[in-house]
């Protein structure tokens, strides 16, 4: 059995998680119950999505911040195009496209970042900007609440439907199974192919990558596609579930799911991340987005919470490692 | 393994020539390396050093003469057949993944090699543990590399080597940043890869502690080869005067005045868990030396002196007047002047202007009512840069662009510029070229001369011994003896009182 490592930001987001799970049972007793899981679990799902690509983007080295761009643009353009052009399009094939409208956004970030080699914030940066801006002048303003029948069908579709003893219904989408692939997926990715070694490895010293033949501008073309391609998906599952494709959507989450994955331990400064400690600081957000009020704090808290967790959440850590540092010398 | 005529080399240069544009930066270069054999390559900064590696590996294409491996004749080397070949390079950075593991550290190179699409870990870590077991060195596998010691460091970068199947090692300054016990293990390994028929290549221009396990040794001056013979035929001087082109002074220091006035009185400094009852007094004029160990409480030593380190107990005391103690600043006002030991990250700001870094905090001097006259800053950096003859093209220059020895000498302005009175230099010579360190010796000598107290702290014993009037011996936190510099006592006495 390995010790539990205190110093990590994982177990100490899941002791947060634990201290405010206990602290809202105590304040309402049916707050440790299904229903609270299940909106719990559907609440981190687009989150969640987002927060994995911008996660394996950290750990790269670099920073994404225009994929909640990249999930309007394809959420909406799918939306239009389905509306106008195939209105009977089975889901499946709206959710590639919606993908495919993702990577060939991200694929620009790609080229602008791996090929012309220009910083990650500064291209993202615009691209939030040019995408959104391109949606909202070339594609459309306004919401479309009559999604076509085969988004529609996508939202219906319950993995879990049930009634709790208080008589209150709770359900689950089949949206959450997209979540657990693509973690799935992309925990193969990072830790058993040499692509993903070569992507910590990028993240952790780009010159000695390079030294040893690791071809960073692919690997980094590559991460900037696939990125895009979850964007693009979340995007359009978010539609999906909320039931109405609204282009003025998703932009300025960008930092809270960047804030998620910094909870969970993954470095700015790029090398060190993992998908746990991702999921943890995803739940942690959505906890205290959704029950802040549980435990009687009002909502209009939520941004303070959420800031002074991420201060003393990652903060914690990085003062141990320092004051470990010093004792050393 | 001795070396064999008979046998092929393993690898060749003949006449090798390097030009960029005007510039010729290997100018027809021959060498054989065989297998077994160590070889030392000499020479300063700009002396061809770097681009005889890069022409090696396959980085850059030689402009004239040809690279053979085992005879073979290299048309359009690359890295990629240059280490298939087996030539591996050890970085003085060592190149490493600090956010990985040991174990993948060291496969990665050779799980990359074999082609292969997905993560092999068994395999991964059989194979590092097995070259972990011949280099004869225990280091957690799972441990990530960024916690690890320098001196661990460079041994996952030498395993990574082996576990490449590395024939020839190439090793960029190995000893720069190792103390002197780590290099005699460092040496030890190199005996045994060598009795296994790995050939070395040492890269440095501090070579005189790795010469005993040479064979042979070739020097670079100005992109030619300028000496090569036996490792035995050179010493520290004939290698110094083959790299330099004359002799460097580096006589004893001139006598000191005994009637000199004692500058500075430290008495019964105490910081828990790095030193113990210090006491020690330096007379104007006066180069002492402190020769200790890493983790000998050395540099803290030197912080607490300066203030950037708040002692438990204990005075310091400049001319008869106590100095507060932990505070920087009030030392920097009573006169004395801290030369850290990392110039790169504690005493430069890279990005900014030599002027700028010679100037920064004393703009006071250079300003009126709050804004800097910028053409008196640059006169004054002007000045200095004449003096210390640094060569830079302008004041302007970010420090960034010049080279270690003359950083470091743009430090030295820097405190000069203040007129200290005691002026305490930790390291001066780390990571600076031959030359440009005797002429920082010499500046050092002409301080002393001019009635400063000079305080220099070093593990570099025949560095201590050519400036120092007295040395003081630091082990674990105590000064243990006092030795006079000069002729008083020999490097091997000196290193031999350190470690025991």
């Amino acid at each position: 059995m390995k010790s539990i490592d205190w110093a990590r930001n994982e177990t100490l987001v899941f002791v947060v998680i634990v201290a405010f799970c206990a602290l809202a049972a105590i304040s309402d007793p049916n707050f440790l119950s299904i229903p609270t899981l299940t909106d719990l679990m559907r609440n981190s799902i687009v989150l969640g999505i987002f927060a994995v690509g911008a996660m394996v983007v950290l750990v790269s080295g670099g920073i994404d911040v225009s994929f909640t761009a990249v999930a309007a643009f394809a959420m909406y353009a799918t939306t239009v195009l389905l509306r106008d052009l195939a209105p009977d399009l089975p889901w499946p094939l709206a959710f590639a496209i919606a993908t495919m409208i993702g990577a060939v956004l991200g694929s620009i970030n790609g080229v602008l970042i791996a090929f012309c080699g220009l910083p990650t914030l500064i291209v993202t940066l615009g691209t939030l900007s040019v995408f959104r801006g391109s949606l909202l002048t070339f594609v459309g303003t306004l919401q479309i609440s009559n999604l076509p029948p085969g988004m529609r069908d996508f939202s219906r579709w319950m993995m879990v439907r049930g009634t709790n003893s208080d008589g209150s219904f709770y359900s689950l989408p089949w949206a959450f199974a997209a979540l657990v692939i693509i973690v799935a997926a992309t925990w193969f990715i990072l830790n058993r192919t040499m692509l993903g070694r070569a992507i910590y490895a990028i993240g952790g010293a780009p010159e000695s990558a390079r030294r040893i033949g690791i071809n960073v501008r692919r690997t980094q073309f590559f991460i900037y596609v696939f990125v895009g391609a979850l964007a693009g998906l979340a995007g359009i599952i978010h539609a999906s579930m909320a039931r109405i494709s609204n282009p003025f959507d998703l932009v300025g989450l960008e930092l809270s799911v960047i804030a998620a994955v910094v909870l969970g331990g993954a470095r700015l400064t790029g090398g060190v991340g993992t998908l746990t400690g991702t999921l943890l600081g995803v739940a942690l957000i959505v906890l205290v987005r959704n029950s802040l009020i549980v435990i009687g704090i009002p909502s209009t808290w939520q941004s303070v919470a959420i800031g002074v967790l991420i201060i003393v959440g990652t903060g914690l850590p990085a003062w141990q490692a320092k004051r470990a540092e010093a004792r050393e010398t | 393994m001795a070396k064999n005529p008979e046998t092929m080399p393993l690898v060749t240069l003949e006449s090798v020539t390097k030009r960029y544009a005007a510039i010729t930066a290997l100018d027809g270069v021959d060498l054989n390396i065989h297998a077994g054999e160590a070889v030392c390559l000499a020479g300063e900064n700009g002396s061809g050093k770097s681009t005889l590696i890069k022409v090696l590996v396959g980085v850059e294409q030689p402009s004239a003469g040809r690279v053979l491996f085992d005879g073979v004749p290299q048309t359009r080397l690359t890295p990629t057949t240059a280490t298939s070949a087996g030539v591996q390079v050890i970085f003085q950075d060592f190149s490493l993944f600090p956010n990985l593991s040991v174990a993948e550290n060291i496969s990665m190179t050779a799980e990359r090699a074999t082609g292969t699409l997905m993560v092999r870990r068994a395999r991964a870590r059989a194979r590092a543990a097995e070259v972990l077991a011949r280099v004869g060195v225990d280091l957690d596998l799972d441990a990530r590399v960024e916690r690890l010691p320098v001196a661990h460091k460079q041994l996952v970068a030498i395993c990574r080597a082996l576990a490449a199947d590395a024939r020839l090692i190439i090793m960029d300054e190995p000893t720069t940043a190792l103390t002197e016990r780590e290099v005699a293990r460092l040496l030890d390994l190199i005996r045994r890869l060598k009795a296994d028929g790995v050939a070395v290549l040492f890269v440095s221009h501090k070579l005189a502690e790795v010469l005993e396990v040479c064979e042979t040794v070739v020097v670079l001056r100005n992109g030619a080869k300028v000496a090569e013979g036996p490792a035995a035929d050179f010493d520290s001087a004939s290698l110094t005067r083959a790299m330099t082109g004359r002799d460097v002074a580096s006589g004893p220091p001139t006598p000191l005045d005994a009637a000199a006035p004692p500058l500075l009185r430290v008495d019964g400094l105490c910081r828990a868990g790095a030193f113990e009852d210090v006491s020690l007094s330096l007379r104007a004029g006066e180069v002492l030396g402190v020769a200790g160990l890493l983790g000998s409480g050395r540099t803290t030593l030197a912080k607490a002196l300066f203030g950037l380190a708040r002692p438990d107990r204990g005075q310091v005391t400049l001319n008869g007047a106590a100095i507060p103690l932990g505070d920087p600043i009030a030392a920097a006002a009573a006169g004395i002047g801290y030369v850290p030991e990392d110039r790169l990250t504690e005493g430069l700001f890279l990005e900014q202007s030599i002027a700028h870094n010679i100037a920064v905090g004393r703009f006071d001097a250079h300003s009126h009512s709050g804004v800097l006259n910028l053409k008196n800053l640059w006169e004054e950096a002007t000045v200095w840069l004449k003096r210390l003859s640094v060569k830079a093209p302008d004041p302007t220059a970010p420090v960034r662009s010049l080279s270690g020895g003359n950083q470091q000498r743009v430090v030295l302005a820097r405190w000069m510029a203040r007129k200290p009175r005691v002026l305490i230099l930790n390291g001066p010579s780390v990571g600076v070229d031959v030359g440009s360190k005797a002429e920082i010796h010499g500046i050092m000598a002409d301080l002393a001369a001019k009635g400063l107290g000079v305080i220099v702290i070093s593990d570099d014993l025949p560095e201590l011994l050519a400036t120092c009037h007295r040395i003081l011996v630091m082990k674990d936190g105590i000064i243990t003896e006092e030795v006079s510099g000069g002729a008083g006592v020999t490097e091997s006495e000196l290193s031999h009182r350190l470690a025991s």
